[in-house]
């Protein structure tokens, strides 16, 4: 279908006119835009500060090795070297290891043993980056080579060789075991269920790939002791308590700076070594020092993410109502477990792989083991794991309709919890706040035409053409969290929001979270204005300064406007009940007789008695008087718990072609309907959905961080690790519906994954929608051609 | 060694290492850093410059190659204080969101719509597909393109149109 024969969608006109200024919610143009066309955003590697010196590091090129020597003579002797690390010289301050947001350790700089490809062993701090990059082809590195650990279903082998010897009495590659829900009375609905589906079902190691590699500039000023990091960091306040904790700096003289980030989608949550490399070079060299990773070195050694290997089970009963879930996971955690993840929660929020169905039973066990490869694990906007616990459901029901021989709509709409089952307890404990779910399912069936498209594929079936149509509903779980069960690092998961009236009524609100590019500086403005009457023109939001914005725990798992964006609206409300009691006095009535219109208080059956919010800010600033008791000023800070995490929602669907000659898939449709509950700004949320949906068409046809049986990475640049062009994805058809969230001060439920999770598993039903005829019912991502011609040939292969 | 160049309009010149690349004579030596780098293999396209009216990738671009020639980045687009077409297209379509990608492109847009004032949403895909976008998924990006060729193809008709008769 071509642009023009396209039949429009709702939202394809609604960027007509989009330019309007709301006060409140609405669609409007991004604040943050201005700068951004013009090539004024400022972005780590845009900092260039006097006497500034560059840093390289120095990565293993082998995936285990002990160390036997490390020679630095050659690069301290280059005319332009300033200092030259390694891992002993860390060890002698202490500094060599360093925790992870898992309470693992990670080495900052290699002493013993390199666990993977790419492990960081020494670095240079030299005048320019040329010159440091030739340093380090000067350090000369003696390895002993061991056998690496890299097909994670042989890593508990007995004959495995040990990674993690560092760790006191270790003797197996063994991470963590975890468990959820009802083993028996799971058990017990399998052994009487009519029908058991059982498939094998791999989510292969991906990377988030953000256009912008992580990087940071250190300056550590001796006279006052200060040090201030420019950093890509999603979460700037966590990071700096993390380097206090480490480093012993006091905490109150580190600075944590977070300007644009060049996309983040999870990447950008952990510490790295290569930030805690700066920061010790700054401390001892006493100057500014910059270190930018190169595309390889983020390919190789940051944060990944997936890499779970499933047995999924799913009972049924003949008729297709579904009873229960069970799956076994082998989780690959790398050589240090570094997954960003409340720390009850080793396994994110897998928990909700009983998906968007209602059950008798759910169980899931996991075992998570360490191998030869990067560290990470909770990245590329999955909502802590809940990509992969979606994807398990959704191909489960796939194969469930294949082996029962029903639609997988019909199959999907019998077994949806119901609108009056909200809140809903799942099998494994978590309560879903509200849900339409059938709505939305129709939504999507009738956008996309679902009843057509199905006789066009018998059609096309008729004539050995390949047509597929994959389905998808998912259930998201976002907004961490509430502080009773969830922290990272001992640090509760609140964020809080500080917002400032100035006298003339313009406002500055500072935040916790941190924009990746989500545009909080316009969504942020508008929360406030919707509470506050106040244009978002005139509201100015501050993040990502750790001296400039109150503590927080930063922006991943699509938390931003579930946590932050309530705390925004609190706070807006807070300083609104101030202004009330202002009001009061200037009007000369109690504060019972006023009634808010948004952007001024009147009286009540007297609106021509009225002041504006600006009128009252004057006020509380001014020389006059202000009720009994009242300090003044206008403004308020607040720190928001949750108490509960909100769950949005989706139905999607996709229509792929895969070409019988070359087994390439084409996917010629994309149809998503999102439920994020209250929408603030749905130009915004659009974007954000269309970013999810081209990830997960990555995912599911392209992207995979693969090793060789040495344990070399060979995805180590953006010519082996493929990510989607303008050609591979079609134009995303989209649509909404809204079910406020009860329990958030304004119902919004976040949408920042919704697309990443709901998508996978859409195409690659799509995908073996369309292989039907070849008698498939399972092929594991990325459908490549190649891998999709395997399957067809009848030989499909789980990817390593 | 020594280069001189014209970036937007000025003459540059500076003594430099031969080996450095375009990409970094913009950002460090001159301080445009509207042009990014994103990857070393020229698949990512956020370096994105014109070298001579065509787009290059400045990361595979030695600057001493740019001697003598004119060089034109992000930075030079917006003229006499009026965005170019193409930039008000992103920013009212949504076509941007970190905006790293985004010089880049809108160095592409200008150079598609500068030899097809129409063009459909195939040729938009096919002239950007040399650069990723890891944000907007394309198609907001196809659309800002989309509204830029109208709107300058409407200022063109207006401006043919006659002011007056006694004019």
């Amino acid at each position: 279908m071509t642009a023009t024969d396209r039949p429009p969608v709702p939202e394809d006109l609604e960027h007509v006119d989009n330019d309007q200024h709301p006060v409140g919610h609405g669609r409007m143009l991004r604040k943050e835009d201005p700068r951004f066309i013009r090539g004024m955003g400022h972005y780590v590697d845009d900092i260039q500060l006097p006497g500034m010196l560059h840093l390289a590091i120095l990565r293993s090129p082998v995936a285990h090795a002990r160390i036997v020597s490390v020679d630095t003579t050659a690069a301290q002797a280059h005319p332009k070297v300033k200092a030259v690390i390694t891992g002993a010289d860390l060890a002698e301050k202490g500094l060599a290891w360093m925790p992870t947001l898992s309470n693992d350790v990670q080495a900052v700089l290699a002493t013993d043993k390199v666990r993977f490809q790419g492990q960081e062993v020494a670095f240079v701090v030299a005048e320019d980056r040329y010159a440091a990059r030739d340093a380090l082809e000067l350090i000369d590195v003696d390895y002993d080579i061991l056998p690496p650990v890299v097909d994670v279903r042989r890593a508990l082998a007995p004959d495995a060789p040990v990674i993690r010897d560092d760790l006191e009495g270790k003797a197996d590659n063994h991470c963590f075991d975890w468990e959820t829900g009802d083993r028996a009375a799971t058990d017990a609905v399998f052994e009487k269920a009519d029908v058991v589906v059982t498939e094998d079902i791999v989510y292969p190691r991906v990377h988030p790939a953000p256009m912008e590699t992580c990087g940071c500039v250190a300056d550590y000023e001796r006279v006052s002791g200060k040090l201030t990091l420019w950093t890509t960091s999603q979460a700037p306040h966590a990071h700096r308590t993390v380097y206090a904790l480490v480093s012993g700096l006091p905490e109150h003289k580190i600075r944590v700076i977070s300007p644009d980030i060049g996309g983040g989608f999870g990447n950008k949550v952990p510490i790295y070594p290569g930030y805690v490399c700066a920061i010790v070079a700054s401390l001892v060299i006493g100057k500014p020092v910059k270190w930018m990773e190169d595309r390889t070195e983020n390919l190789v050694s940051t944060g990944f993410a997936r890499d779970y290997v499933m047995r999924g089970e799913i009972a049924a009963t003949r008729d297709g109502k579904i009873l229960a879930v069970r799956t076994h996971v082998l989780a690959d955690h790398g050589a240090f477990n570094g997954t960003a993840a409340p720390i009850k929660y080793p396994a994110g929020f897998f928990g909700v792989f009983t998906g968007s169905y209602d059950l008798e039973a759910a169980y899931c066990s996991m075992t998570a083991v360490y191998t030869n490869k990067a560290p990470g694990g909770v990245a590329y906007a999955c909502s802590f794991r809940i990509t992969e616990a979606v994807y398990l459901i959704e191909r489960l029901v796939d194969c469930l309709a294949y082996d029962l021989q029903v639609d997988p709509v019909d199959l999907r709409r019998r077994n949806l919890i119901r609108p009056e089952q909200f809140p809903y307890t799942t099998r494994t404990g978590w309560v879903y706040d509200s849900g339409e779910y059938e709505r939305a399912l129709d939504l999507a069936l009738d956008l996309a035409g679902y009843d057509d498209l199905r006789r066009e594929q018998e059609e096309k079936r008729a004539r050995g053409e390949l047509m597929g149509i994959g389905v998808a509903f998912f259930t998201e779980a976002v907004g961490a969290g509430p502080r009773k069960d969830m922290d990272i690092l001992g640090l509760g998961m609140n964020d809080g929001s500080e917002l400032r009236i100035h006298p003339t009524g313009k406002a500055v609100l500072r935040v916790s979270c941190m924009s990746q590019g989500q545009g909080h500086e316009t969504t942020f403005a508008q929360i406030v204005a919707e509470e506050l009457g106040i244009p978002p023109a005139d509201i100015e939001v501050v993040n990502g300064d750790t001296d400039q914005t109150p503590f927080g725990l930063g922006t991943y798992g699509s938390r931003s406007t579930p946590v932050s964006g309530a705390a925004a609206a609190l706070v807006s409300r807070k300083v609104r009940d101030k202004a009330q009691i202002i009001a009061s006095g200037m009007l000369e009535v109690s504060v019972a007789d006023l009634e808010w219109t948004k952007g001024a208080f009147a009286v009540k059956g007297d609106p021509t008695r009225s002041v504006t919010i600006q009128d009252i800010a004057m006020r509380a600033h001014g020389a006059g008087d202000l009720p009994d008791g009242l300090e003044g000023a206008l403004e308020a800070q607040i720190c928001y718990n949750p108490s509960n995490l909100t769950y949005p929602f989706g139905a999607y669907v996709c229509v792929v072609d895969v070409d019988p000659g070359t087994a390439e898939v084409k996917v010629r449709r994309f149809v998503a309907v999102d439920d994020c509950g209250t929408r603030i700004n749905p130009m915004i949320i659009e974007g954000q959905v269309h970013g999810g949906l081209a990830d997960g068409v990555g995912m599911a046809l392209m992207e995979m961080i693969s090793f060789d049986e040495d344990g070399n990475c060979i995805a180590g640049s953006l010519m082996d690790y493929l990510i989607p062009t303008a050609l591979e994805v079609p134009h995303w058809e989209t649509g909404h519906t809204v079910t406020p969230s009860p329990h958030h001060p304004i119902g919004a439920k976040g949408i920042g994954e919704s697309a990443t999770v709901g998508s996978p598993p859409a195409v690659v039903n799509a995908v073996v929608d369309a292989l039907k005829p070849f008698g498939i019912r399972h092929a594991d991502m990325p459908l490549t051609p190649s891998r999709v011609w395997d399957a067809m040939q009848g030989r499909p292969t789980p990817p390593i | 060694m020594q280069v001189t160049m014209t970036v937007n309009g000025e003459t540059v010149t500076r003594e430099i290492e031969g080996r450095m690349l375009l990409v970094h004579f913009l950002r460090d030596e001159l301080g445009l850093t509207g042009t990014h780098w994103g990857c070393d293999t020229s698949n990512c396209g956020t370096c994105v410059t014109w070298l001579d009216g065509e787009p290059v990738k400045s990361c595979t671009v030695l600057a001493a190659m740019a001697g003598g020639r004119e060089v034109r980045t992000v930075e030079g687009l917006e003229q006499d204080g009026v965005l170019d077409p193409v930039q008000e297209g992103f920013m009212r379509c949504h076509g941007l969101q970190c905006g790293f990608c985004t010089p880049g492109m809108l160095m592409t847009a200008r150079a598609l719509l500068d030899r097809d004032d129409d063009p459909d949403e195939d040729t938009i895909r096919e002239a950007i597909s040399g650069q990723i976008c890891r944000c907007t998924g394309y198609t907001t990006i196809v659309r800002s393109v989309q509204w830029a060729a109208k709107a300058q193809r409407d200022a063109a008709s207006a401006d043919a149109e006659p002011v007056g008769s006694e004019s």
